[in-house]
């Protein structure tokens, strides 16, 4: 990579120096391809054993519990995972964004904010193990509203674990917001809160979806946290108020069977999950594509 | 709102301010918002109430230190000393560390520096996928492959290596090892992303000072960028540190869940997260056992606490500094 061709000629490079140079090219080169080595071996696996466990029956059956013999698919953990995820977004995100709006609209500057902000930041470090203890204390041995393991309060736990990252990432995106948009609007009469909902939250929406499908993204693969709260069933269930199974929680209970067909239905369970989460995550990137090119 | 006439908007205005909606509406909403936020301090608090409460017998029957710092995790006994769990943790974290930190910062080098803008643009797809791969799929991959599939290489690693300190002997398959390297990928995106953004940071009028006075790339790195966003990594891998400290699915799964202190890197081992989720099926009902849990939990949270503190500083701190640095640019520009 030489400059533009000028009149002066450097001086060469020592041998030494040009060696070393190019040596460490080469080694940045070599670990970014390292970094994909996971990756790739990972995406490897999942297909080449997961695959195999695709059927119309394996998304459409239940477990059956069976240790020999048919296994069943996994039906009640993709709706278990999809249900409990669903209730759990449906309470971290808007209070998430409402904790955001209350930073960027009327905390700024505030120490009050600041101590918010800080208790954010701590939040988004608890290990999710910590929160999934917590609600198995709380809510599971505490037997609220007379369930013990209820799916309902895994998504509890999930919503603590998701609120922290929408919160960061809606701060964000509102802080974006320019604030000739909101001076306008003042100016032309419209009361704070009415700024708020059709003027700020509009113009930050593409940002906002894609902060909250990142944050059900990390929801829909916690493992730990759900197997306190909503634990490990086989049939399919709606009411949140009883055992929910869920895709993290089956793998997590066939990894330690002695049988073939559990194993296999576990990796099947896996890569599901996994195109669950990608589909999730691309969705988010592609919202965040179309907003830059619309700016 | 149609505005018809200049007229219109300040009558409605005051239409407004006279109406009980207008008067309510914007302490209302604020009320709510503030209240929000304030929910998150309420359940942040309740949460650590709690679980002291709920940790004290545990912590009572022990005494806080000895249950931090002494050796004996016998569950049946009902001895519940966590210090084999603390080090399990530290020891698969800092493997972590030495594994994953290296490969992170030479690739986010890499990305910022070295790459051309599209193949920069697909590894930092590419890294963040890895982050998108939940943590049980890291333990199938890591219990069902990793662990047949590198045995015989661990062995040879713990034979050749045996003259440091902590290889050596034989090996089982689980082990502290396996966890540190499966937590090392697991850690690999947020520390090479911070590491990322922190390097981008670097003024480019330092950077092209140096080329102008011949520096070749590398130099340019060793010389500029590497100093001046060193606080920022050392923060980016400490935020990775806090999350190997708490990951529990993966690491339960390869550690081999051994409530002793190895001898070796290789040998099987216990860590605080893990005992939670391995131990509290058989806790549930009796109120020492799963206080020990619950105090293991405690013990992990406050070590979150303290490693995300530090590296938040740090980054914060490398932030700052190009705040900073471009105010003093800004105001050099007013001057002239």
């Amino acid at each position: 990579m030489s400059g533009a061709p000028g009149r002066y000629e450097l001086p060469s490079l020592s041998y030494r120096r040009r060696l070393t140079n190019a040596a460490a090219g080469a080694i940045f080169a070599v670990a970014a391809l390292i970094a994909l080595i996971p990756l790739a071996l990972v995406i490897y696996y999942l297909i080449s054993r997961g695959a195999g466990a695709w059927s119309k029956d394996f998304f459409t059956t239940d477990p059956t519990g069976n240790f020999l013999g048919d296994p069943g698919g996994v039906k009640s953990a993709l709706l278990g995972t999809i249900t409990m995820v669903a209730l759990a977004s449906a309470l971290a995100i808007p209070v998430g964004i409402g904790v955001a709006l209350y930073l960027v609209e009327y905390g700024r500057g505030s120490r009050f904010a600041a101590l918010v902000r800080y208790f954010v930041d701590v939040m988004t470090g608890v290990p999710s193990i910590v929160f999934g203890l917590f609600i198995y204390v709380t809510l599971v041995l505490g037997g609220v509203l007379g369930s013990s393991f209820a799916g309902w309060k895994g998504s509890v736990a999930l919503a603590l674990l998701m609120l922290p990252v929408v919160t960061r990432s809606a701060e964000v995106v509102l802080s974006l917001v320019p604030d000739a948009l909101r001076e306008a609007a003042l100016a032309l009469g419209a009361p704070r809160w009415r700024v708020v909902l059709r003027v700020v939250l509009p113009s930050a929406l593409p940002g906002l979806v894609t902060g909250s499908l990142l944050a059900v993204a990390r929801g829909a693969g916690e493992t730990a946290p759900l197997i306190f709260t909503a634990t490990i069933v086989n049939a399919t269930t709606f009411n949140l108020n009883s055992r929910m199974n869920s895709l993290p929680a089956q793998i997590y209970n066939d990894i330690g069977q002695p049988s073939d067909l559990l194993i296999e239905r576990a990796w099947g369970a896996a890569l599901a999950l996994v195109s669950l989460i990608l589909l999730t995550t691309l969705v988010a990137r592609l919202v965040s594509a179309r907003s830059r090119l619309g700016a | 709102m149609g505005v018809a006439s200049p007229a219109a908007p300040r009558k409605q205005r005051a239409g407004f301010q006279q109406s009980l909606r207008g008067r309510i509406a914007d302490p209302l909403f604020r009320l709510v918002l503030t209240g929000l936020a304030g929910l998150v301090l309420v359940i942040l608090i309740f949460f650590f109430v709690f679980l002291i409460s709920k940790a004290r017998p545990a912590l009572a029957h022990e005494g806080v230190i000895d249950f931090v710092f002494r050796n004996d995790w016998s569950p049946g006994t009902n001895v519940f000393r966590a210090w084999p769990l603390l080090v399990g943790t530290l020891i698969t974290a800092a493997t972590a560390l030495v594994i994953g930190v290296p490969v992170a910062v030479t690739t986010a080098v890499f990305i910022a520096e070295y790459a051309p803008r599209r193949l920069a643009a697909a590894l930092t797809i590419l890294t963040e996928l890895l982050a998108a791969v939940p943590s049980i799929v890291y333990g199938l991959w890591g219990a069902l492959v990793l662990i047949p599939e590198l045995l015989t290489t661990q062995q040879s690693l713990s034979d050749r290596l045996s003259f440091m300190p902590f290889v050596g002997g034989m090996v089982a398959g689980p082990s502290y090892f396996l966890a540190g390297l499966i937590l090392a990928i697991m850690i690999l995106p947020i520390v090479c992303a911070i590491s990322r953004e922190v390097i981008q940071t670097v003024p480019t009028e330092s950077k092209e000072a140096a080329m102008a006075l011949g520096a070749t790339r590398w130099e340019v790195v060793r010389s500029v960028i590497l100093p001046y966003s060193r606080a920022g990594i050392v923060g980016a891998s400490m935020l990775g540190m806090g999350r190997a400290v708490g990951e529990t699915i993966a690491v339960v799964l390869v550690i081999g869940n051994s409530p002793m202190i190895g001898h070796s890197i290789f040998d099987q081992g216990y860590t605080l997260a893990s005992v939670i989720v391995n131990e509290f099926g058989e806790a549930a009902g009796d109120d020492l056992k799963s206080g020990a849990l619950i105090a293991a939990g405690l013990v992990l949270f406050v070590l979150t606490l303290l490693i995300n503190g530090v590296a938040r500083a740090l980054v914060m701190r490398a932030e700052r500094r190009r705040f900073r640095d471009n105010h003093v640019v800004a105001s050099d520009g007013v001057t002239l």
